[in-house]
């Protein structure tokens, strides 16, 4: 196991070592300043202003920067909506695949456009190319470039000095995309097509074994779709097994840039905002919360994995590491990933809102599964989104300096803003959406007879499980899953004919990341409004500070404090059971 | 309130323009110029056929009878003669892949590790002698993430090497050495995992040792 230990503590060390210039980087970006970019893509960038029609210098207040992310938003959902629908008639579309019902693609659409990436539906047999293309690698850019839009919006609130604006939505927006997520996809998409990830429009190609089977190669352009779902917490996969699939992620060095691509603009936004508000050690302080909540999880479910399963051991496997054999729990794992890089990789992957996965979720012993669970159950602050997880670190904060301001008896402000009953209101129901739409759907889902056509083991924690990480993924839009759960029954026919959703899951699945993805969002606006208004006071001896040890482990104890009184009686029930146990089901 | 309306219309058409054309078909460009075997699936071909892929794992079994009366009269079982990959959920299936989603406590996986770990041990058995469930490396008796994991531990590969020397009457050492040659390392010697590529050691077996 020491190897694997050494490569997680290097993991860390490369990241601390790229948040801090890509944070920089970025503070550079967001300021509107120059960058060493600027002489390439300024120029696009005005010509991109001209054709919407905006002037990017036009400021802001949170009412009309909520008006644009809603309807830019909101015709996304459109467009996505339509392509799925209309795939049958599209170019790029080798296989010949039929366009998909109304409840798929009613969720498929609001799941991209909410930066979740859940799919219920299989990437090589269901979509064209230009659906994957065009609908989702669009989304893929966009959703990440959205969730920065609201961060930025929040940080502007925080250091105004005198009610000015909030920034500008659409100049916010097309940043982020041509001077963050764009370079940075085109230099990973290389990477991984030097490492043998597709990216062809061919279709697929029918190859004859050594043992004389037919074995067919489904084709397509993956990396360029690999590296922005990476990048941008999406998730999505081309393939259904996502990056598992050798086609998504065929070695040791593909694996190491996807997992780390999927935490490095998060953790570099904890240093942009450092920057951005005039303070590095604030943002370091929001750092080192994230970190030690990341770690902890990660040095939780690696050794769990490394122990592998009851029902490994039962079937006669000690699971034991033996020479060039790194034992612990390889079902639903790959043999180059190892135990230690699905491990880190399925934290990685929750706690920040990516969801893609290296390995099956399903498979993982009942005390790793507790640890993606819980990533999920802390609201996807730790690291978390590609900006969500910043603005929603900012909900906790705030309600952090009021609860610590109650201990001490002082009146809570934060960066010299007095926190009032507005803001904590807000700040509440922004942090308590969530947790709440969980809750509500996989009650409804367990509770009901309808969730039922949507599982694949029918009882016990298992089963509890795949519907728990079902509506914990979509309502913290990560989008990873328990892949036995289901809304999608698809036929082996040629093109999908007479392939059907389960609408119930469908429906109430797609509602919940829309409403998960965008009240949380208005709520962060409205107090960004409401934050941009309030007077600087200065620092004096009776201000709490919010850049020390001793604030992080208050911030720590409030996530995880909400987190488990919310879901600690459910994951009792389904992953906490199991890994007590060694009783099989 | 109209122009914000306006302004989203074209963002999206203008989006879906840069990032869902462009952005995907220049890097299919660059990447068919810069890397036209890997970009189109690291096929490998034989006599002008395809094969299979190096990062796809495929099958190495053959038809044998089973001499029941009843049921089926063939079987599809291992063939001793190749290195055998990873169990597969999907029966190595490169286009409609799926999780087995075996779960930790479920006996449906206490019963497929188990199938699998009493096929193991019948195959490689006779040509290890006193091999028992102890011995046997974890990734040869559980299914792959993909179902088409091109890769197995080298201590699965060292094991399966006796029945090869045996069934093809070659040196240990010579089967040693091409699984060596067929070893992916970890990435700067550090990240991931080293595995063994079963297809093109089968294949640069064929070639020393065309099989019989």
């Amino acid at each position: 196991m020491a190897q694997g230990w050494l490569q997680l503590v290097a993991f860390v060390a490369i990241l601390i070592a790229m948040a801090r210039p890509l944070g920089a980087y970025m503070a550079h970006v967001f300021r509107n300043e120059r960058v060493f970019l600027t002489p390439i893509v300024g120029p696009v960038e005005r010509l991109t202003y001209r054709i919407l029609q905006v002037n990017p210098s036009d400021q802001q207040n949170w009412k009309v920067y909520a008006r644009n992310l809603i309807a830019f938003s909101l015709f996304s959902w459109l467009a996505l909506y339509l392509i799925l629908r209309t795939q049958g008639i599209q170019p790029f579309n080798p296989a010949g695949f039929h366009s998909g019902p109304w409840d798929l693609s009613f969720n498929t659409a609001s799941s991209f456009v909410t930066n979740t990436n859940w799919q219920y539906y299989g990437g090589e047999t269901t979509l064209s190319y230009f659906a994957q293309m065009a609908g989702l690698t669009v989304q893929n850019f966009v959703t990440p470039a959205v969730g920065i839009c609201a961060f930025l919006a929040l940080t502007r609130g925080v250091i105004s000095r005198s009610g000015e604006g909030l920034g500008n939505f659409w100049q916010d927006l097309v940043r982020s995309l041509y001077y963050v997520l764009l370079p940075l996809s085109i230099v990973v998409a290389l990477i991984l097509v030097s490492q043998g990830v597709l990216q062809t429009l061919g279709g697929a190609v029918t190859a004859t074994t050594l043992e004389g089977a037919n074995q067919t190669l489904a084709l397509g352009p993956v990396a360029s779709q690999i590296a922005i779902k990476q990048l941008g917490t999406n998730g999505g996969g081309f393939f259904n097994v996502n990056s598992s699939m050798p086609f998504e992620n065929p070695t040791a060095l593909s694996n190491f840039v996807e997992v780390l691509s999927i935490i490095l603009i998060p953790a570099a936004l904890a240093y942009t905002y450092g920057r951005m508000v005039g303070r590095t050690r604030q943002g370091w302080a929001i750092f080192a919360t994230m970190l030690v909540v990341w770690v902890a999880l990660v040095a939780t479910i690696y050794p769990a994995e490394q122990h592998g399963t009851p029902a490994e051991h039962k079937a006669g496997s000690p699971t034991i590491a033996l020479a060039d054999s790194t034992g612990g729990n390889m079902e639903g794992k790959e043999q180059r990933n190892g135990i230690t890089n699905s491990a880190l990789w399925a934290s990685t992957t929750t706690v920040t809102s990516n969801g893609s996965v290296n390995a099956a979720m399903e498979s993982l012993t009942g005390l790793g599964g507790a640890v993606p669970m819980s990533g999920l159950g802390m609201s996807e602050v730790i690291f978390g989104g590609v900006g969500t997880g910043m603005y929603t670190m900012l909900l906790f904060v705030i309600i952090a300096v009021f609860i610590g301001g109650l201990m001490v008896g002082r009146t809570p402000e934060y960066l010299g803003k007095k926190i009032q009953a507005r803001e904590i209101k807000l700040a509440s129901l922004g942090a308590l959406y969530t947790p709440l739409a969980v809750l509500v759907t996989s009650a409804a889902a367990i509770g009901t007879k309808y969730g039922s056509p949507s599982l694949f083991v029918r009882s016990g924690p298992q089963g509890f499980s795949e519907t728990l990480y079902a509506y914990l993924s979509q309502a913290n839009n990560n989008g990873s899953a328990f892949a036995g759960y289901t809304g999608f029954v698809q036929p082996d026919a040629p093109g999908n004919a007479h392939s059907y959703g389960i609408t119930f899951a469908d429906v109430i699945g797609g509602l919940t990341m829309i409403t998960a993805r965008f009240i949380p969002i208005l709520f962060v606006l409205a107090i960004a409004g409401s934050l941009a208004t309030k007077k600087v006071a200065p620092a004096g001896p009776g201000t709490m500070r919010t850049d020390n040890p001793t604030f992080v482990i208050l911030l720590i104890g409030v996530i995880i404090l909400v987190g488990a009184l919310t879901f600690f009686p459910a994951l009792l029930l389904g992953p906490i059971v199991q890994s007590l146990t060694t009783r099989l089901f | 309130m109209r122009r914000d309306l306006l302004t989203s219309v074209i963002a999206v058409v203008l989006c879906t323009v840069v990032f869902g054309l462009a952005y995907p078909l220049a890097m299919t460009g660059v990447a068919q110029v810069l890397f036209p075997g890997n970009s189109n699936g690291s096929k490998i071909t034989q006599d002008g056929k395809v094969v299979g892929s190096k990062l796809i794992a495929q099958g190495f079994t053959r038809i044998t009878p089973t001499g029941s009366k009843h049921g089926p009269k063939f079987e599809r079982v291992p063939d001793p003669r190749y290195f055998q990959p990873r169990p597969s959920q999907s029966n190595y299936s490169a286009d409609a892949t799926f999780f087995s989603n075996l779960g930790p406590n479920q006996k449906a996986t206490r019963d497929e590790v188990r199938a699998n770990l009493h096929a193991y041990l019948k195959l490689e058995g006779p040509y290890n002698p006193g091999l028992t469930a102890a011995d046997v490396p974890v990734d040869a008796i559980t299914q792959s993430a993909s179902g088409v994991d091109p890769q197995i531990s080298k201590a699965n590969a060292e094991i399966q090497a006796d029945r090869i020397a045996a069934v093809r009457h070659i040196p240990l050492s010579q089967v040693q050495g091409l699984i060596d040659d067929n070893t992916q390392g970890r990435f700067v010697g550090l990240f991931g995992e080293p595995g063994v590529n079963v297809l093109e050691l089968n294949l640069a077996l064929d070639k020393e040792v065309p099989a019989k």
